[in-house]
């Protein structure tokens, strides 16, 4: 069971950012809500462990 | 004062004077259920099949029109059958193994449910309701004949339920008036509305949802809608924010139209107007006769408890699901399975009154996973913000080309009997390396014995002990309370192997009479076999 990684970890992360807004350039706020629906669904997926996920929605939903 | 609320499909019970209503003092039975739809009349199958009196009171003559429940699951075959009427459900029903998900004008993917090998039933049939109540009351019938003591009463209407500490008294509608009744238990068979659960002031709660769907039942020939369950996500052609389409026995579709929450019911039942949503889904020149439809909306909810005292509530009038994954008629067929060996026993002194207060425990928890399972599917077919509906488009739209998205993709998660994991009945597993499914609580996997098939011989009715290469005594009495031995072997089949042995070289599993595990060990020992028995007789 792995914990929930919280440091620094993306390689590039400038490089990341400016990947995933130019993933969104073009689209309407409805396509662009609908991208990230997918990614979420594709990276929720690759990381298949319950409790690492439910500890992200955790902490995603505590900064709202 | 007496009117028919739906037209019948079969009258089977006509009204006939009883000996009750002429009598001086109100007479008295041991069971009375109320309610002739399918839970009331396997309630009386079950207790009359064990020789307990029980008299059924139903408003109606008979089975009411319409195709109503559809779906029947392999655990409901398996409870039929061990009332005797299962091989009738399956030579009546639809076999379906194949679905199709559609999502606007594009098929998204296709499944096939792969039934396990070794099963006596498949995992599902298509049959009408009216059928299936038909059946059950064929049973009754050939029960009576053999001496059952089930008697029901047509056009008999429970108008006051007076609730005593020791059963109850009933004031009893006819068409040439009322009488009076008492009886030692009422089993409140009657339905989503149950009128004996209003008149006894009991709470229903849940969660109502702002949707109504409309059902068309229709009867065509055609080569090109196989026997196949197809479910539209935002159909291309508009007919329903989802619609579903499944066939039937005789020829007959079931088609489900999800049509919004503010609609004018009447005009939406008009045939013009539903007509003129099949043909937009059928495409012109298909011919087809229309042949029941409603309009119906749904709660996911239950009582708070399924026992009051000497009434015991069953089916639709204890819980009620939304129609997704089948698990209305299914659960409640679950309830008549559970309640019927433990009112048995209580009836015959044989295990005390609190038996019964695990029939209100085991059942709530099935009512819970029914409903948990049923709310989810109804989130993900009527998504109610914005975002809901973000997210399961998503879905739909990865589903097409990506396998994982497939398993998020819920039009009805079909249902399958629940485990009673860590309750009261539930006793002690001692098997090292035993299969996960055969844990104690569980319903027993059906597995293939030489040309017949194991539940079959689970069907006796009473506790049985179930060996696999261990010694035991072929019968043993534990006050008042008798279990047969049924001695079998590894080498009997794979499936066995696999559904009960696991890794373990012997087993020795007690099972209750609704074949559920009760505890089980890899060797007989008669002390631990004795303390389960009482245990799962609520006796300690």
């Amino acid at each position: 069971m792995a914990d929930l990684i919280l440091s620094p970890n993306l390689p590039r992360p400038d490089e990341f950012y400016a990947n995933l807004i130019a993933a969104h350039e073009g689209l309407t706020d409805d396509e662009s809500a609908a991208l990230n629906a997918r990614l979420i669904l594709i990276l929720a997926n690759h990381i298949g462990d319950s409790e690492v996920l439910e500890e992200a929605l955790r902490i995603a939903r505590s900064e709202a | 004062m007496f009117q028919d609320r739906y037209t019948l499909a079969f009258r089977l019970y006509p009204y006939a004077r009883s000996v009750d209503q002429d009598a001086a003092a109100p007479a008295h039975h041991r069971v009375v259920v109320v309610g002739g739809g399918p839970i009331g009349l396997a309630t009386a199958l079950d207790l009359g099949r064990q020789g307990h009196p029980v008299l059924l009171l139903d408003d109606h003559e008979g089975v009411g029109q319409g195709s109503k429940a559809i779906c029947f699951a392999k655990r409901t075959m398996e409870i039929a059958a061990r009332y005797g009427c299962g091989s009738k459900l399956v030579e009546k029903g639809v076999i379906w193994n194949l679905g199709k998900v559609f999502h606007d004008d594009r098929k998204i993917y296709d499944f096939n449910l792969l039934p396990e090998d070794g099963h006596r039933f498949p995992a599902f049939i298509n049959l009408q309701q009216p059928y299936f109540e038909r059946f059950l009351h064929e049973q009754i019938v050939a029960e009576q004949a053999k001496g059952a003591p089930i008697e029901i009463r047509g056009k008999n209407r429970v108008d006051a339920v007076e609730v005593k500490d020791d059963g109850v008294a009933l004031d009893v509608m006819t068409p040439e008036g009322g009488y009076r009744i008492t009886a030692d238990w009422l089993i409140a068979c009657d339905g989503a509305s149950s009128p004996t659960r209003k008149m006894m002031g009991l709470d229903f709660e849940g969660k109502v949802f702002q949707d109504s769907f409309l059902i068309a039942d229709i009867r065509m020939k055609s080569e090109s809608f196989p026997t196949e369950r197809w479910f539209w996500f935002e159909p291309w052609f508009k007919s329903g924010a989802s619609t579903l389409l499944h066939k039937q026995p005789d020829d007959v579709w079931r088609v489900d139209f999800q049509i919004g929450w503010d609609v004018d019911r009447k005009e939406e039942l008009r045939e013009e107007k539903i007509r003129a949503r099949l043909d937009a889904m059928l495409g012109a020149g298909v011919e087809y006769d229309l042949v029941w439809s409603s309009i119906y909306t749904f709660q996911c909810r239950r009582m708070k408890k399924f026992r009051h005292g000497r009434v015991i509530f069953a089916g639709d009038s204890a819980h009620q699901v939304s129609p997704f994954g089948a698990r209305g008629a299914n659960s409640g067929i679950q309830d008549v399975d559970n309640l019927g060996w433990k009112l048995g026993l209580v009836l015959e002194g044989r295990a005390p009154d609190r038996l019964i207060d695990s029939y209100d425990e085991e059942r709530r928890h099935g009512a819970d996973e029914n409903i948990l399972n049923s709310t989810r599917s109804t989130e993900f077919i009527t998504p109610k913000t914005k975002m809901s509906h973000i997210f399961r488009n998503a879905v739909l739209e990865l589903a097409e080309h990506h396998d994982f998205a497939r398993g998020l993709v819920n039009s009805g998660r079909l249902s399958v009997p629940c485990t009673y994991d860590g309750l009261s009945l539930t006793g002690a597993d001692a098997l090292p390396g035993g299969p996960d499914r055969t844990r104690p609580g569980s319903p027993c996997p059906d597995a293939p014995l030489g040309a017949g098939f194991l539940l079959d011989r689970l069907g006796g009715g009473g506790f049985t002990l179930l060996t696999i290469d261990a010694e035991a005594p072929e019968t043993f009495v534990e006050d008042g309370i008798t279990v047969t031995r049924l001695a079998l072997s590894a080498g009997d089949g794979p499936a066995l192997r696999e559904r009960y042995l696991g890794g373990a070289a012997s087993a020795v599993y007690l099972l209750r009479p609704d074949q559920h595990v009760t505890a089980r060990w890899d060797r007989f020992d008669a002390a631990a076999v004795r303390t389960a028995l009482r245990h799962a007789c609520a006796k300690d």
